[in-house]
């Protein structure tokens, strides 16, 4: 018989626990079983019959252990107690539950614990230290009580937390001892555990306990402290917590993973992850060979797994994930640019842009007659539709769905006053939105065509309105995009500054001076073409000041403008 | 939510209950061995009309998942259907002669089947060309996600709607009897979904897919629901409202973060587009027996007159439900 002895803790899938059960005790561990009272009497003559034929595993007596409550700690005192008494030859007694599996071979963990006959192995912190409770109750589990079940009394339980609260009370930690809380699963000396057992205050320690919430994460992690000689402040056991504080569960498809465990044992299994019983549950001789451990790589999937349900990913509106206004943790999941004005003023702007940055270059995307995607398709990246009308359906949705798509490949937008404005209010609050305005820039077109003059008139102050609304959203405080807004006069008078700012924040590839710029169309006459619009009524004055004649210094009308080169 | 809306609710679930359990008078049972349950058994709940050929390949599908036991209520089928069923060791089978419409789509006569034999038990409700998929589904039965859902003290797990269709015409490969029918259709539509919250009962609605950019480019509105919660933890107080798409108590309906966060989710494969659908939709069509005057099937049948063609440049094959995950469509949410 080994030194090691097993206190398990079992409530359901008792086949499962009778397997390991055989395993711990074929290795000479001797095991003595915890079943909780909810486990119907037959269920349970069952399963102590089937263990009849081995000696060395034997039951102790039953108490009902509902989550959170005492019954677990009396459960494993009552086991602990009967192990120290009928196994004398135990040195180190392990707790595991009917769902712990162990990882490697049960002799080498006897080897490891022969190796450290002093040690106590159990994850202990003080509960200033720790960060790992689940719903706000961290000292708190110590100083109120907490009489009813969390699972069967949700509305008393929190009722009774409020009240406490609200009348001040506090209860006092017995002789002073100092609360420390940890992982349930420990492995303790005989020493410290028959001291804890039979210690003469342990009346006084059980009554405070039995008030505490969740004792079985602080009563022996505290107690310990008072007696241990050498503590070791870590479980033998893996075991992973997702957010909500529940145990994850291992299946079959963690195999490879759990092989690279270096823990001794492995809690929870599925209870029908037959691989994984069948793998570990083996004798040394058919054991599978062993591999390098990387236990950080288990670490990384679950906190991963909680990383998920608690944050998310960022730009994803889904089935399962709807974030509520301002909790979207990202309203896009990509960086993005929107260019207001630059393809009225630059005849090949969008030409210039795609070659110049490498950068996906759309048109006029919330246009009213369809998309204009780059490249004239009809469909694009997650079969986005051209549709204006599905579009602007949602056209929140469309925004969020393009830049998810194309995520990997930086997008940039045209928009307009012309444009379909559903969307504006949620590009200006995006953090992820890079958006350059030229304002009065829609009326180039207006001044190129060959309209009728009132038609032109209503329709310049009808953009300048939709322009100037769009302007007061970036410039709102609750904006988040990076917006930078030039006039249209400010803009031609020096356009190489501003593109180049543009270009820059753009995060190109070829970071350089810019050494081409796009053609910009012919402005002969717009001065005019805006005064005769103030002329019929209209006041243009997002635009800046043009002036009406041309100063002699300027180019001569007529002779179009070369692109200009900018020295390096 | 007021007391008065919520209490409203509370009377329409009332309604909805005491309808199937009037409605159960129209289903006479062909084969009924629900005493072959065993406690722990996940239950499937379907509703069909002439399926016969894709029944074989769906049993096998479902039970490979790992469903313990089936509910089929056959609408009046003239293809062998019913009996066909009624042969299988694990299958208990109604038929209905009623109006599928009248019956709200079906779903009085499934409500009526949850509500006797559902309680207690976890219960997926399919149709017969809709196929479950959750996360890890390759290496973990249905009862890992179950469990797994009753130990977190999840009630509803949400699998939208994914429509697949072939390459090329809907009608050009046909479809062979016990075939997986995902060897044919399997390109679908990756990122042209919209979403909005139902205020009134807490549920998201979601459209877009291949029939919202293909059918209804103009009338966006009109595209059908892909929003689904087939996978419910039974109790006698439920009841699905619409479809699967909402249930009440509203409670069932959140399978949504709404913190930033992703909850688990899966997806319903739909292959619906098949060689089948051409001839189904004209049936349907003369029937008249479908939702919001068979809008639906008019524009399909218009359609596929002309090219029935769902597949464009960016349409994706689907490969597994890990690529359906890092797509987005669906979560593994902290289940690891």
């Amino acid at each position: 018989m080994s030194g090691v002895g097993i206190v398990m803790l079992v409530h359901t899938a008792l086949d499962r626990a009778e397997q390991v059960a055989r395993h711990w005790a074929a290795s000479g561990c001797p095991v003595v079983i915890h079943a909780d009272t909810n486990v119907p009497r037959r269920k349970y003559d069952r399963f102590r019959k089937a263990l009849k034929d081995v000696d060395i595993i034997r039951f102790s007596d039953r108490h009902r252990c509902e989550w959170g409550t005492w019954g677990i700690v009396a459960a494993t005192q009552s086991a602990s107690e009967k192990m120290l008494r009928e196994f004398p030859e135990v040195r180190h007694v392990y707790l595991a539950s009917g769902s712990c599996l162990p990882l490697r071979p049960v002799q080498e963990l006897i080897d490891y614990l022969a190796d450290r006959p002093r040690t106590d192995f159990i994850e202990s912190a003080t509960t200033a230290d720790v960060p790992w409770t689940v719903g706000g109750l961290d000292s708190e589990r110590f100083t109120l009580r907490f009489p009813f079940a969390w699972k069967r009394h949700r509305l008393l339980f929190d009722g009774y937390v409020r009240l406490q609260r609200r009348l001040r009370m506090k209860r006092r930690m017995p002789n002073g001892i100092i609360p420390h809380m940890g992982s349930q699963w420990w492995c303790l000396t005989r020493q410290t555990l028959s001291a804890i057992l039979q210690d003469p205050e342990r009346a006084t320690y059980d009554r405070f306990f039995r008030r505490v919430w969740i004792p079985d994460e602080s009563y022996f992690q505290t107690l310990t402290r008072l007696y241990s000689q050498h503590v070791e402040s870590r479980s033998l056991t893996l075991s992973k917590f997702d957010f909500q504080g529940k145990p994850h569960i291992f299946y079959d498809d963690h195999l490879q993973l759990l092989r690279r465990s270096d823990c001794f044992v492995a809690r929870k299994i599925w209870h029908r992850a037959d691989r994984l019983y069948e793998a570990f549950l083996t004798d040394e001789a058919h054991a599978m060979k062993r591999t390098e451990p990387n236990p950080g790589k288990i670490d990384r999937i679950f906190s991963r797994a909680v990383e998920r349900r608690t944050r998310g990913r960022p730009g994803l509106y889904m089935q399962s994930r709807y974030p509520r206004k301002s909790w979207e943790n990202g309203l896009t999941g990509a960086k993005y640019s929107v260019f207001q004005g630059f393809s009225e003023i630059f005849e090949d702007f969008e030409t210039w842009l795609a070659r110049t940055t490498g950068c996906k270059v759309h048109g006029h995307v919330y246009a009213p007659d369809r998309v204009h995607y780059s490249g004239d398709q009809s469909v694009i990246n997650g079969a986005l539709s051209d549709s204006a009308a599905i579009r602007d359906y949602r056209p929140r949705d469309f925004l969020t769905n393009l830049i998810w798509n194309t995520r990997g490949e930086r997008q940039c937008l045209q928009f307009g006053p012309h444009d379909e404005q559903g969307a504006a209010l949620s590009m200006s609050r995006d953090p992820n939105a890079q958006i350059s305005v030229i304002s009065g820039a829609w009326a180039v077109p207006l001044f190129q065509s060959n309209r009728n003059f009132a038609d032109l008139r209503a329709e310049a102050a009808a953009l300048q309105k939709i322009e100037n609304d769009f302007l007061d959203m970036l410039r709102a405080p609750q904006a988040k995009a990076r917006v930078r807004i030039w006039s249209m006069a400010e803009f031609v008078e020096n356009p190489m500054e501003p593109l180049q700012t543009v270009i820059d924040e753009l995060g190109a590839r070829n970071a350089r001076r810019l050494t081409e710029a796009p053609k910009m169309v012919n402005l002969t006459g717009f001065g005019q073409f805006l005064q005769n619009l103030k002329n019929q009524g209209m006041h243009p004055y997002l635009m800046g000041d043009f002036p009406v004649d041309p100063p002699a210094s300027r180019p001569q009308p007529g002779r179009p403008r070369k692109p200009y080169l900018v020295k390096k | 939510m007021s007391i008065v809306s919520s209490y409203r609710l509370r009377l329409q679930r009332r309604r909805w209950l005491i309808r199937a359990v009037r409605k159960r008078r129209e289903l006479t049972p062909v084969a009924n061995r629900t005493r072959q349950i065993r406690r722990s058994d996940v239950l499937l709940f379907c509703t069909l009309r002439n399926e016969r050929i894709r029944l074989p390949y769906f049993l096998d599908y479902y039970r490979r998942l790992g469903i313990g036991h089936f509910f089929f209520v056959d609408n009046d089928s003239t293809d062998g259907s019913a009996a066909w069923l009624a042969d299988q060791p694990d299958c208990s089978v109604w038929t209905a002669r009623r109006s599928y419409k009248r019956a709200r789509f079906g779903m009085d006569w499934i409500n009526w089947l949850l509500l006797r034999y559902a309680h207690g038990h976890w219960a997926l409700t399919v149709d017969p060309d809709e196929f479950f998929i959750y996360p890890f589904c390759d290496t973990r039965p249905i009862q890992a996600l179950t469990d797994w859902l009753d130990a977190s003290s999840i009630k509803s797990f949400s699998a939208m709607l994914l429509d697949m269709y072939p390459k090329g015409r809907v009608d050009a490969q046909p479809y062979r009897e016990g075939q997986d029918p995902l060897e044919i259709a399997s390109w679908f539509d990756s990122g042209n979904y919209v979403i909005q919250r139902n205020a009134r009962y807490g549920n998201l609605w979601i459209q877009g897919g291949p029939r919202q950019r293909v059918f209804f480019p103009d009338a966006p509105e009109l595209a059908p629901a892909l929003n689904k919660i087939p996978l419910v933890k039974w109790e006698r107080k439920n009841t699905y409202v619409s479809s699967t798409h909402m249930l009440l108590p509203r409670g069932l309906n959140l399978v949504y973060d709404e913190w930033g966060g992703e909850k688990a989710s899966g997806l319903l494969l739909h292959t619906k587009f098949l060689d089948t659908f051409t001839h189904k939709a004209k049936e349907e069509l003369d029937r008249r027996q479908h939702y919001n005057a068979s809008v639906e099937y008019r524009a399909y049948a218009d359609l596929m007159r002309d090219d029935p063609e769902l597949w464009c440049k960016w349409s994706e094959k689907y490969i597994n439900w890990r690529q359906l995950e890092i797509l987005g469509l669906m979560s593994k949410g902290n289940w690891a």
